[in-house]
């Protein structure tokens, strides 16, 4: 079998496994989208006077596409992971000839298929049910989606391998994962100016809310692409990976 | 060439000595067990054979090859059934299989090692589905999947009931019929006697017997006893033999059954005794294990 068929194979049974956990799937979708609902209506007729007086959803609805992304990549790689490890199916999976790449890049496809079917489906609702209108530069906005999901698989995989164990898992990734959001403006926008953002522009995820409303801003502005925030995420995706190739386990830790 | 050449095995974990200067071979073919309780080290080999660890010292060779460098292509050649290890779930027992035999380049057909195993009507369910019993069975179907030429059961029966048990048995029998070589460790004597050709006994990280189930430990050598019940009138100081009595019985104990029983009989049968519960006992091989595996103090 080919490298690129032994992925695809990966990939279409990490995809099995996960449309068939009705918890992954829940958490993947239903936050998303509840967000989408509950802040999208509520906020419906708001503008963001900060922001050149756009609707408050044509800058939520891109920023609910980066926490859905990150959702299917960060966090669910780093859950299914240490579940996974601890429950001793990585160990089995080491002991066969299946390749520690191709595994990974099983897991990173799934998620990525995750995080696309994600991205689609708050864009369409966004525009379908919260006014906005389609993305500017969907060129830029496939580039930026592809570059932030690989950059957050890479942090799921990293984020694994310093978890101790299956239970701490759910606490320590939502401990890293929800802090970083909220100073990101993922759920509303910051004053670029502000503390918080300063320190938020240290991490990838508010590069990535940037990038991807940088697609979308319906001011018209020819931003061209975003290469400071790409130039972030790249260079937190190598380190992910570093981490990754280096701590990783394939089996619990020793009591 | 041998299946597994360990040499001067050594492993220790935090300054504790799990393994301790281990050597032992297993031909082609054979099904070896490796036998002693729990914490003796039997994991801590078997998973430096399998890749999973790296040893300390000493020399291993896996078909031919180093464990710690072998790889992808060893492990194409390997089975591994794990002790006490999740399988995915929410996948088919046929998916799951599916999807291992791909990771090996020349797979048995996969309806096939689910018969041998006896889940050939449940390829259709999901693993979640399976009892605990049938569970390990799926595992041994996938450690079989690659069509390997050596296959690691590490205490495959360990948490079964005795009928679930017997049927694993069964298996192991049937791999060996497919003239694959098996290393298996356990921590129940009956169970390397009934299955493994040739037993190495550990305790506390070193091997303390090596033999077939028949001459383990110098089974066959050791002193036979013959007990009986003294008959009524009968002084122990009249026998023709030495003797002690012991719970009630008589027991002489001898290196020449055959000739002391012969004595005895003879000495009976001519005063027209009859012996009650006469028996020849030989030290059974639980017997010689626990005499091997006692940790002294």
């Amino acid at each position: 079998m080919s490298d690129v068929a032994l992925v695809l194979r990966q990939v279409r049974f990490e995809q099995r496994s996960f449309w068939r956990n009705p918890a992954s799937a829940f958490f993947a979708f239903a936050f998303p989208v509840m967000f989408l609902v509950i802040f999208g209506s509520l906020n419906r007729g708001a503008r963001l006077e900060s922001m050149g007086n756009i609707p408050y959803n044509a800058y939520y609805v891109p920023a609910l596409i980066t926490f859905g992304v990150i959702g299917a990549c960060m966090t669910n790689i780093s859950m299914t992971v240490s579940i996974r490890r601890d429950s001793g199916v990585l160990k089995r999976v080491r002991g066969t000839p299946l390749p520690a790449w191709a595994f990974m890049a099983g897991l990173i496809g799934s998620s990525a298929v995750v995080g696309a079917i994600l991205a689609a489906l708050i864009t369409a609702a966004g525009m379908l049910f919260y006014g906005v209108s389609a993305p500017r530069h969907p060129a830029t906005l496939l580039l930026v989606l592809l570059i932030g999901g690989g950059c957050f698989c890479a942090l799921g995989l990293a984020l694994a391998a310093l978890i101790p164990n299956a239970e701490a898992a759910p606490a320590i990734t939502n401990a890293v994962v929800l802090p970083l959001l909220f100073i990101s403006g993922t759920f509303y926008p910051l004053d670029p100016n502000s503390t918080l953002s300063h320190i938020a522009d240290w991490f990838p995820m508010r590069p990535f809310a940037l990038a991807v409303f940088a697609a979308f801003d319906p001011r018209g502005i020819e931003p061209g692409l975003p290469w400071v925030d790409l130039r972030s995420m790249l260079l937190w995706g190598v380190v992910g990976l570093v981490v990754a190739v280096r701590r990783f386990r394939w089996e619990p830790r020793r009591s | 060439m041998p299946a597994i050449a360990v040499e001067g095995l050594r492993k220790s974990y935090g300054g504790v000595e799990a393994v301790r200067g281990l050597s032992f071979e297993v031909a082609e073919g054979e099904v070896f067990g490796l036998l002693g309780p729990n914490g003796a080290g039997k994991t801590t080999v078997v998973e430096i054979l399998e890749g999973y660890r790296r040893r300390d010292a000493g020399s291993a060779a896996v078909l031919g090859v180093d464990p710690a460098s072998g790889g992808r292509a060893l492990r194409a050649r390997v089975g591994i059934m794990l002790q006490e290890c999740a399988m995915p779930r929410l996948l088919g027992v046929g998916e799951l299989l599916e999807l291992h035999a791909g990771y090996y380049p020349r797979p048995r057909p996969a309806g096939e090692v689910l018969e041998l195993v006896g889940l050939g009507e449940r390829v259709g369910d999901r693993v979640k589905t399976l009892s605990g019993g049938q569970q390990r069975r799926l595992d041994l179907a996938l450690a079989l999947i690659g069509d390997p030429e050596l296959i690691f059961l590490d205490e495959p029966t360990t948490g079964f009931d005795p009928s679930a048990r017997r049927d694993a048995w069964e298996i192991v029998r049937s791999i060996r019929t497919l003239g694959r070589t098996v290393l298996l460790t356990t921590h129940y004597m009956d169970e390397a006697q009934n299955l493994a050709d040739r037993i190495c006994v550990m305790a506390a990280g070193e091997i303390v017997a090596e033999g077939s189930p028949e001459t383990l430990g110098g089974r066959q050598a050791a002193a036979a006893r013959i007990r009986f019940t003294l008959p009524e009138g009968v002084d122990l100081g009249a026998l023709p033999l030495p003797a002690h009595a012991a719970d009630g019985h008589v027991v002489l104990e001898t290196a020449t059954p055959t000739r002391t029983l012969h004595e005895l009989t003879a000495w009976a049968v001519a005063r027209g005794l009859e012996l009650p519960g006469l028996e020849v006992l030989r030290p059974s091989l639980e017997d010689v294990y626990l005499e091997l595996t006692r940790v002294p103090g």
